[in-house]
């Protein structure tokens, strides 16, 4: 019995080095910092916490092989340890882009926040187990619900939380519910015992249903996405930084390994002109859903903040696609995707954090002239909105190709190329959102009687290195694809 | 050697940026280098490759899990085009020496822009080919936006919107190819070795091509192309009309009818008296030809007249690919270089010589400037440049339209007399441009005496001289081309159009 504490912890050991770092921040600011300037506050509780993130991605990466405990109730295998790495090196640099804000005094309760979220992000890719999936879901979610509200000043970082807890909270009631009746069909928790599921029956297709829209809330698809343009307008930079990007991967990874592992053998298919009923055709529909809906109303909205909550439900809509291919080169294009997009988020809300400090709000037209006034952080803008348009050499563009080569190779092309040629012109139309953004900052001129903008070094040393990944990744897929491929192959699953 | 056209050019528009504020004339100059040295490796690569066959550039793995490489290479059809790159891009900086405002930017994206066309006439994998063919439409909608003048924006979002269409369509064919073929591989010649279904060419061929086709102005798509063409700056303009419509018409041939020659074979049945995709296609070619010569007559803007001619005559390219014989195709690929110097030539006159010192374009309000006296050089190169334009013999527009028609005449007979018909209503209209905006009789004293004209700059003389000799060599010796660009045809790569089963 021993032996298997001592593993547990062996395994838990990325996580537990992240709760204690967040304790130790939670410590440190309390205890001496108090007195202190809010951004000196920030800088040492970001350090501290980048170190403690640093320090389990060593861990991580030292350890290797694969290991499984309690029936997967905590496993580890090269794959959830690529993804692990993902999420860490996505929370530093929301740390780091959290260093420059001056919106709450409490900064060693939102980097503890921020982190614990972060661990139970590492839970959920960690696990195969329904139960501990919905307990890290909820770590990472009341996490988040708390860091949209914590600017306290501003009405509608309030009103933006309270919509994404409610929703939250009732999506999480359906996911639950999908689990139950799961758990009754199959009397385990597990991911292990599926062949006990019987093809297809009402109470199985329930929990398709529900199980998707738990999720579907969770990654921001249409028509479960009403959260979404709140939390992305109202919330806190950072954290508006953090639920769009490390929770994205988490929350996509998650969703396609149950889907596919969990209800493997109730796939279906959603070919046309026959549709067969199964999990595939109801997240087809998600896919389907959110790439419309995202797309248009992207084509109205006045502040960059919202467009991109717009866009970001358009892109679920892409990733979703590579859950409908399930196979393993899907996985690979979902993880490219998910992670070099989560790259390119965090950068735009970077861009955003300092417009919004300098001139007041992040209406499009406060962008105008912005090329002219700070031309590294408006390259960098123009970097990730090319690659979230699909623009060739960056990488949104081999993301998308990937992931529509690897739908089509998932089953017979005929059926499922509706989906692909929807899929493209939907990104066709998104240019046109994408390239206004990119007029206003380099095309319009700078307002008459517009301050200076300054821009922090540290915001453009961590926008231009964001910018840097994503043409690397661009120019050079292979560099990323080939730890995802090598680490899925190494995993087998 | 060759791939550093690319390298070269965006090197050049890297190398912009380091420069200290302010240093306007040294951009100038550095662009105008830039483009030089692009233009010497390209026509050293044109002297030395007689031959006209495929030869690889480069080849590198790029993309292993995929079977993607960075495969560049040449033969006579792509050096012919690489070598009207070189040659736009130059005469496009000695026509843009008046921009004053954001010039390192300006040059920027021109050469960014000059580098991806370099980079879609040499890819021989067609990933590649498209990473470079959408890298165009960044660097065309800044060009145009900031620096235009009609209507800028609207053009520029549209001409955008358009190409971004378009690819897109062909991003779906050549994704279907690569799954269908399933053979890991995106390279041309492997995906043209591969015998797809007729069925499924029957679907990709129309999709392809009309993707790459609403970038070469096919009818009806090409509405973006005279709205873009007006509101570009000159230098845009030239480009635009030079070269980057000649991309679309370029991927028509090596992309579209290469890997889905079956696509053009005839349909079991006929709908409307059109029989394949083919007789739709040279059919809304011609359309194209007349419908474009007919606005183009009754245009009040100077540069609309020129945009519109540029819809016809690359209807003429169009139709030329869908003959389908050999000298319709030479025909068409020797008009993709003569209409690329033409329209240079056109839209320089236009755009930087008559609009950027009358700043009108309106042929009633030029006619009273007496033109043809205040700036001689330029009524005498725009006479030079019409009659190029009309196809007389002599200049390059008459061999190339005169093997198109002879081609058209073998494979279309309706078509082609219809054409003829064409062919006279571009004299027409060249003939009243001309006329209105030059030669009018009515001279009143419009122009006030206190501002008489700039005088023709020799940045513009000189551009001017290197695009009428390029149209007048190429009309006395059309063998310089064609000596390469036939060789190029009959190579395995085109075998599928050559021995098409349904002929």
């Amino acid at each position: 019995m021993n032996s298997i504490y001592s593993q547990l912890l062996h395994l838990a050991m990325p996580q537990v080095i992240v709760v204690a770092t967040a304790l130790l921040v939670m410590a440190v600011d309390l205890l001496f910092l108090k007195q202190s300037a809010t951004r000196t506050r920030f800088a040492v509780a970001a350090t501290l916490a980048s170190l403690g993130c640093l320090a389990a991605i060593a861990r991580i990466v030292t350890t290797c092989g694969s290991a499984s405990i309690f029936n997967g109730m905590l496993i580890a295998n090269p794959l959830t340890h690529l993804v692990q790495v993902a999420l860490l090196v996505l929370t530093i640099f929301t740390l780091l882009l959290s260093v420059n804000s001056t919106f709450t005094e409490h900064v060693g309760e939102f980097v503890l926040l921020l982190l614990v979220a972060t661990a139970g992000m590492m839970f959920l890719v960690g696990t195969q187990d329904l139960l501990v999936i919905f307990i890290s879901l909820e770590l990472l979610s009341l996490s988040a619900y708390i860091l949209a509200a914590f600017n306290k000043r501003s009405l509608q970082s309030w009103e933006a939380a309270l919509k994404y807890f409610l929703f939250g909270g009732m999506s999480a009631a359906f996911l639950l519910f999908g689990f139950s009746l799961l758990y009754g069909l199959s009397n385990s928790t597990g991911f292990a015992h599926i062949a006990s599921v019987p093809a297809l029956n009402p109470l199985l297709v329930i929990a398709i249903v529900t199980t998707a829209i738990g999720l579907g809330f969770k990654v921001a698809a249409a028509p479960f996405h009403f959260w979404a343009p709140d939390v992305y307008q109202g919330a806190p930079a950072p954290s508006a930084a953090f639920i769009a990007s490390g929770s994205k991967v988490a929350s996509f990874f998650i969703f396609f390994q149950l889907m596919a592992l969990r209800f493997a053998g109730a796939e279906g298919s959603a070919a046309l002109p026959h549709f067969v009923r199964g999990w595939v055709p109801v997240v087809a529909l998600m896919a389907v859903a959110s790439m419309l809906l995202g797309n248009l109303v992207a084509l109205r909205q006045t502040g960059l903040r919202r467009l991109l909550a717009y866009s970001a439900i358009a892109h679920a809509g892409y990733m979703l696609l590579a859950i409908v291919g399930h196979t393993q080169q899907s996985l690979a294009a979902l993880l490219y995707y998910v992670i070099t997009y989560a790259l390119g988020t965090i950068g735009a809300f970077a861009v955003i954090s300092v417009v919004e400090d300098q001139r007041g709000s992040d209406q499009l037209s406060n962008f105008d002239g912005l090329g002219k006034q700070a031309p590294a952080l408006s390259f960098g803008l123009a970097i990730f909105i090319l690659s979230l348009a699909g623009i060739p050499p960056l990488a949104g563009f081999f993301a998308k190709f990937f992931l529509f080569v690897t739908l089509l190779q998932s089953s017979a092309p005929a059926g499922i190329v509706w989906l692909v040629v929807l899929a493209i012109a939907m990104s066709a139309v998104s240019l046109y959102y994408y390239l206004r953004v990119l007029k206003r900052v380099y095309v319009a001129p700078v307002p008459a009687g517009a301050a200076e903008i300054k821009s922090p070094l540290l915001s453009q040393a961590i926008v231009l290195i964001l910018a840097g990944s994503v043409i690397l990744f661009g120019a050079a897929p292979h560099l990323l694809l080939r730890w995802i491929e090598a680490a899925i192959t190494a995993s087998g699953s | 050697m060759l791939a550093w056209t690319i390298y070269i050019s965006f090197l050049g528009a890297a190398a912009m940026f380091l420069l200290p504020k302010g240093s306007t004339a040294v951009a100038r100059i550095l662009a105008l280098l830039t483009a030089a040295a692009g233009f010497a490796i390209a026509l050293s690569a044109f002297v030395h490759h007689r031959t006209g066959e495929m030869l690889t550039v480069t080849d590198a793995t790029w993309i292993p899990s995929l079977g993607i490489r960075y495969h560049l290479a040449a033969d006579g059809i792509s050096l012919s085009l690489i070598l009207l790159t070189g040659i736009i891009a130059i005469t496009g900086i000695l026509f843009s020496w008046n921009i004053e405002d954001r010039t390192k930017e300006f040059f920027a994206f021109y050469l960014l822009l000059i580098g991806a066309v370099y980079g879609v006439f040499l890819s021989y994998d067609l990933f590649l080919l498209f990473v470079f063919y959408e890298i165009v439409i960044i660097p065309k909608y800044f060009l145009i936006a900031i620096w235009g003048s009609t209507r800028r924006e609207y053009g520029a979002m549209k001409l955008a919107i358009y190409s971004f269409v378009g690819s897109a369509m062909v991003l779906v064919g050549l994704i279907a190819a690569y799954v269908v073929a399933g053979s890991h591989t995106m390279s041309l010649g492997g995906l043209a070795g591969y015998p797809f279904s007729p069925h499924f060419q029957m679907l990709a061929f129309p999709l392809v091509f009309v993707g790459f086709a609403i970038l070469a102005g096919l009818w009806p798509f090409h509405t973006w192309a005279p709205t873009g063409h007006v509101a570009a700056p000159t230098a845009a303009s030239m480009l635009l009309a030079g070269v980057v419509m000649k991309l679309g018409a370029y991927g028509c041939l090596r992309v579209a009818m290469t890997l889905f020659p079956l696509g053009l074979a005839p349909w079991s049945h006929h709908i409307l008296g059109l029989g394949s995709w083919r007789d739709v296609f040279a059919l809304l070619a011609v359309v194209g030809i007349i419908y474009g010569a007919l606005v183009a007559l009754v245009q009040k803007d100077f540069k609309f007249v020129i945009g519109y001619s540029s819809v016809s005559h690359m209807g003429f390219i169009l139709l030329g690919l869908m003959t389908l014989n050999q000298i319709g195709l030479s025909g068409a690929v020797v008009q993709m270089f003569s209409h690329g110097i033409l329209a240079g030539l056109l839209f320089a006159v236009v755009g930087r010589m008559v609009y950027a010192r009358t700043h009108t374009r309106e042929l009633s309000a030029l006619g009273p400037m007496g033109l043809n006296h205040t700036i001689p050089f330029a009524a005498v190169t725009f006479v030079i440049a019409g009659m190029a334009s009309m196809g007389l013999p002599g200049f390059s527009g008459f061999v190339a339209e005169l093997m198109i028609v002879i081609g058209a005449w073998h494979a279309f007979p309706a078509l082609a007399l219809c054409v003829g018909f064409g062919i006279l209503i571009g004299v027409v209209y060249v003939w009243r441009a001309m006329q209105k905006a030059f030669f009018s009789e009515s001279r009143s004293a419009a122009l006030p005496p206190g501002h008489p004209l700039p005088p023709i700059t020799i940045p513009e003389k000189l551009g001017a001289i290197i695009l009428i000799a390029t149209s007048v060599l190429i009309g006395i010796y059309p063998q310089v081309l064609l000596n390469i660009i036939v060789p190029a045809l009959n190579g395995p790569l085109f075998s599928g159009i050559r021995t098409g089963s349904w002929q």
